[in-house]
C-alpha cells in the first residue's frame, strides 16, 4: 500500500474520514469546555463573562493554540472534501435505482445521511465563522470595546458578542437546529470512526457505542443551551 | 398456518439484453399456494407464459435451498424479500397475503450488470475471489488437520463467515453499492485460520484493490446489508476487514 491509497482506495477513504473526524470530535470537548464558561455567570451574575473572556482570551493569544488551529482547519478541511467526495462517489455507483426503496429496512435515516447533515453543518459552520471567528480574529465587527480581564489582561469582550448576537430568534434557532444535525451526526459518526479503524471486539464496540451515544446526546445539549441561555436571559 | 390459495398481481422488472432500457411489466397469477416458494409462483407464471406463446421471465436458481446464492430478487424493497435470514427460493408464498401487489427488481449496482429480466451478472464476485480468496497449498500429501491447533471460538468465527454464499444481496441492499460484507467474510473466512495466515496481508489488499476495481462504492456502515444477509454475516467482519487492510497498509515491506 502506497500513501496515495489512503485518498484513492475505498478504506482509505474511509480510514481518512475516520481520523478526521475523531480529531474533530477532539476539538468539539475542547470547544464546548472553553464556552461552559459562560455558565459561570449563571451562578455568578457579576462574573459578567469575565471567566468566558479569559479562556478566550488564553486560547486566542497561546502560540500552541493558534498552530493547533492551522491543524484544525486543515482537519475540517480534509473532513469535508473527501466527505463530499465519498458522498458523490458512492452515489454513482448505482446509475439506476429501485422502484421500491428499501427505506428504514436494516438501516437508521440519521446512517444514510450522513452527506446532508454534513452538509447542513458545513453551511451552518461559515455562518458560525462569520458570527464569531472573523469578527474575533479580522474584523472586530461587534468587538469594538475591549474590556479589563480579572487577570489585567485587556481583550476582545466575546460574552458580550455572544449576547448580542444571540438577542435575535432566528439566530438563535438556527444554532439549534445546527446542534441537532451535530448530533444525529456523531449518533452514527462517533461508532462508524471505531468501526472503521477495525474496532471489531463486540464487547469494546458495545462500550465504545454507549460512550458514542451519549456523547452525541449531552455535547449538542450544552452547545444547544448556549445561545438558549442568553435569549431567555438566564446569563448575560 | 392453513394451507390456501391466493391471487397476486406481479410487477416485474423485464430487459431484453444488458444493452436494452427495460420496464416493468405487470402479471396477475391465480390459485397460487401458499406452500409454494417464491420461485415455484415463478415457475407457474414461466409455464403459462410459454403456453400463451409468450417469453417467460428471466432469472438466476440453481439449488433452490439457499445454499448456492443464485437467486436474487428484490422484492417489496428488500433483497431476498420480507423474511430475515432466507434466500428468495426459501421465501414461501405465506409471506403474502392475497390480493397483494409484488414489485420484483433485479439486483441494482453498476457492478452488477442486468443480463435479462432478473438476471445480473455477478462476475465481479468471482474476480475478487480470484484476486486473493484462496490460500495456497504445495502439492504433496495433505497435513494431518488436527496437527494444527485452531482456537474453537476462531473456528466458529471463521465457520459463520465462511457460510457467505455470494449471493450478492448486500451489495443490492446497500445504499453505496458497496461489496464489504461478502468480501469481509471472504477475508475473515481465511484470516482467522492458520492456513490464511501466510497470504493474509496481501489477500486484503489485493481483494480490496479488485473491488474497487470492480466499481463497488464505499462502506459507510450503514448496516442494510447486515440486515439482509440470508447467512446472517455480521457486520463485525467488515470492521475486522477495515483492521486486516490497516494492519498490511501500515506493515507491509512495499
Ligand atoms: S455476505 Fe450475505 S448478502 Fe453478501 S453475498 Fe454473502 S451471503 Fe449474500
Ligand atoms: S437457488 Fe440456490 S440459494 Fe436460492
Amino acid at each position: 500500500m502506497n500513501w496515495s491509497q489512503l485518498f484513492t482506495s475505498s478504506i482509505g477513504k474511509k480510514i481518512v474520514m475516520s481520523v478526521t473526524g475523531l480529531f474533530l470530535i477532539s476539538f468539539l470537548v475542547v470547544h464546548m469546555g472553553v464556552n461552559a464558561c459562560i455558565y459561570k455567570d449563571f451562578f455568578d451574575p457579576s462574573d459578567n463573562g469575565d471567566m468566558f473572556n479569559r479562556a478566550a482570551d488564553y486560547m486566542g493569544k497561546t502560540v500552541v493554540i493558534r498552530l493547533m488551529e492551522i491543524v484544525l482547519f486543515a482537519g475540517f478541511f480534509i473532513h469535508i472534501i473527501q466527505g463530499l467526495v465519498l458522498e458523490f462517489q458512492n452515489r454513482s455507483k448505482r446509475k439506476l435505482g429501485y422502484q421500491v426503496q428499501m427505506g428504514n429496512k436494516g438501516s437508521k435515516w440519521y446512517s444514510r445521511s450522513m452527506g446532508l447533515l454534513g452538509t447542513i453543518l458545513l453551511l451552518f459552520l461559515l455562518l458560525h465563522w462569520w458570527h464569531f471567528w472573523i469578527p474575533s480574529r479580522f474584523t472586530e465587527r461587534g468587538l469594538e470595546n475591549p474590556v479589563l480581564l480579572s487577570n489585567g489582561r485587556v481583550s476582545h469582550d466575546m460574552f458580550h458578542l455572544m449576547k448580542a448576537t444571540f438577542s435575535e430568534w432566528w439566530i438563535v434557532i438556527v444554532y439549534i437546529a445546527g446542534c441537532i444535525s451535530l448530533a444525529w451526526h456523531l449518533m452514527h459518526g462517533f461508532q462508524s470512526a471505531f468501526r472503521t479503524l477495525g474496532l471489531h471486539n463486540d464487547r469494546f464496540f458495545k462500550l465504545v457505542n454507549a460512550f458514542g451515544i451519549g456523547f452525541s446526546v449531552v455535547v449538542p445539549l450544552i452547545f444547544a443551551l448556549m445561545p438558549l441561555s442568553f435569549k431567555m436571559g438566564w446569563i448575560g | 398456518m392453513t394451507h390456501k390459495n391466493i391471487n397476486l398481481k406481479l410487477k416485474v422488472w423485464k430487459q431484453k439484453n444488458s444493452k436494452s432500457a427495460g420496464n416493468f411489466e405487470t402479471f396477475v397469477v391465480k390459485d397460487i399456494s401458499t406452500e409454494m416458494s417464491f420461485l415455484e409462483m415463478f415457475d407457474v407464471l414461466n409455464e403459462r407464459l410459454i403456453g400463451e406463446g409468450k417469453e417467460p421471465i428471466a432469472f438466476d436458481h440453481d439449488c433452490r435451498e439457499g445454499i448456492c446464492g443464485t437467486c436474487s430478487m428484490y422484492i417489496n424493497g428488500r433483497p431476498h424479500g420480507p423474511w430475515h435470514a432466507t434466500t428468495t427460493c426459501q421465501l414461501h408464498m405465506r409471506a403474502f397475503n392475497d390480493g397483494d401487489t409484488i414489485v420484483v427488481e433485479p439486483w441494482r449496482a453498476n457492478a452488477f450488470q442486468v443480463i435479462k429480466d432478473l438476471m445480473v451478472d455477478r462476475s465481479a464476485f468471482d474476480r475478487i475471489i480470484q484476486a486473493g480468496g484462496f490460500i495456497s497449498v504445495n502439492t504433496g500429501n495433505a497435513v494431518d488437520a488436527n496437527s494444527m491447533p485452531v482456537e474453537k471460538d476462531k473456528a466458529d468465527a471463521s465457520f459463520a463467515a465462511a457460510a457467505c454464499i455470494g449471493c450478492g444481496a448486500c451489495v443490492a441492499a446497500c445504499k453505496n453499492s458497496s461489496a464489504m460484507l461478502f468480501v469481509s467474510a471472504k477475508v475473515t473466512h481465511l484470516a482467522l485460520l492458520p492456513q490464511g495466515s501466510p497470504e493474509r496481508r496481501t489477500r486484503a489488499l489485493n481483494m480490496v484493490a479488485q473491488m474497487d476495481k470492480e466499481g463497488f462504492g464505499s462502506c459507510t456502515n450503514t448496516g442494510a446489508c447486515e440486515a439482509v444477509c440470508p447467512k446472517e454475516i455480521s457486520i463485525e467482519n467488515i470492521a475486522r476487514l477495515n483492521k486486516e487492510y490497516l494492519m498490511a497498509g501500515l506493515t507491509l515491506e512495499k
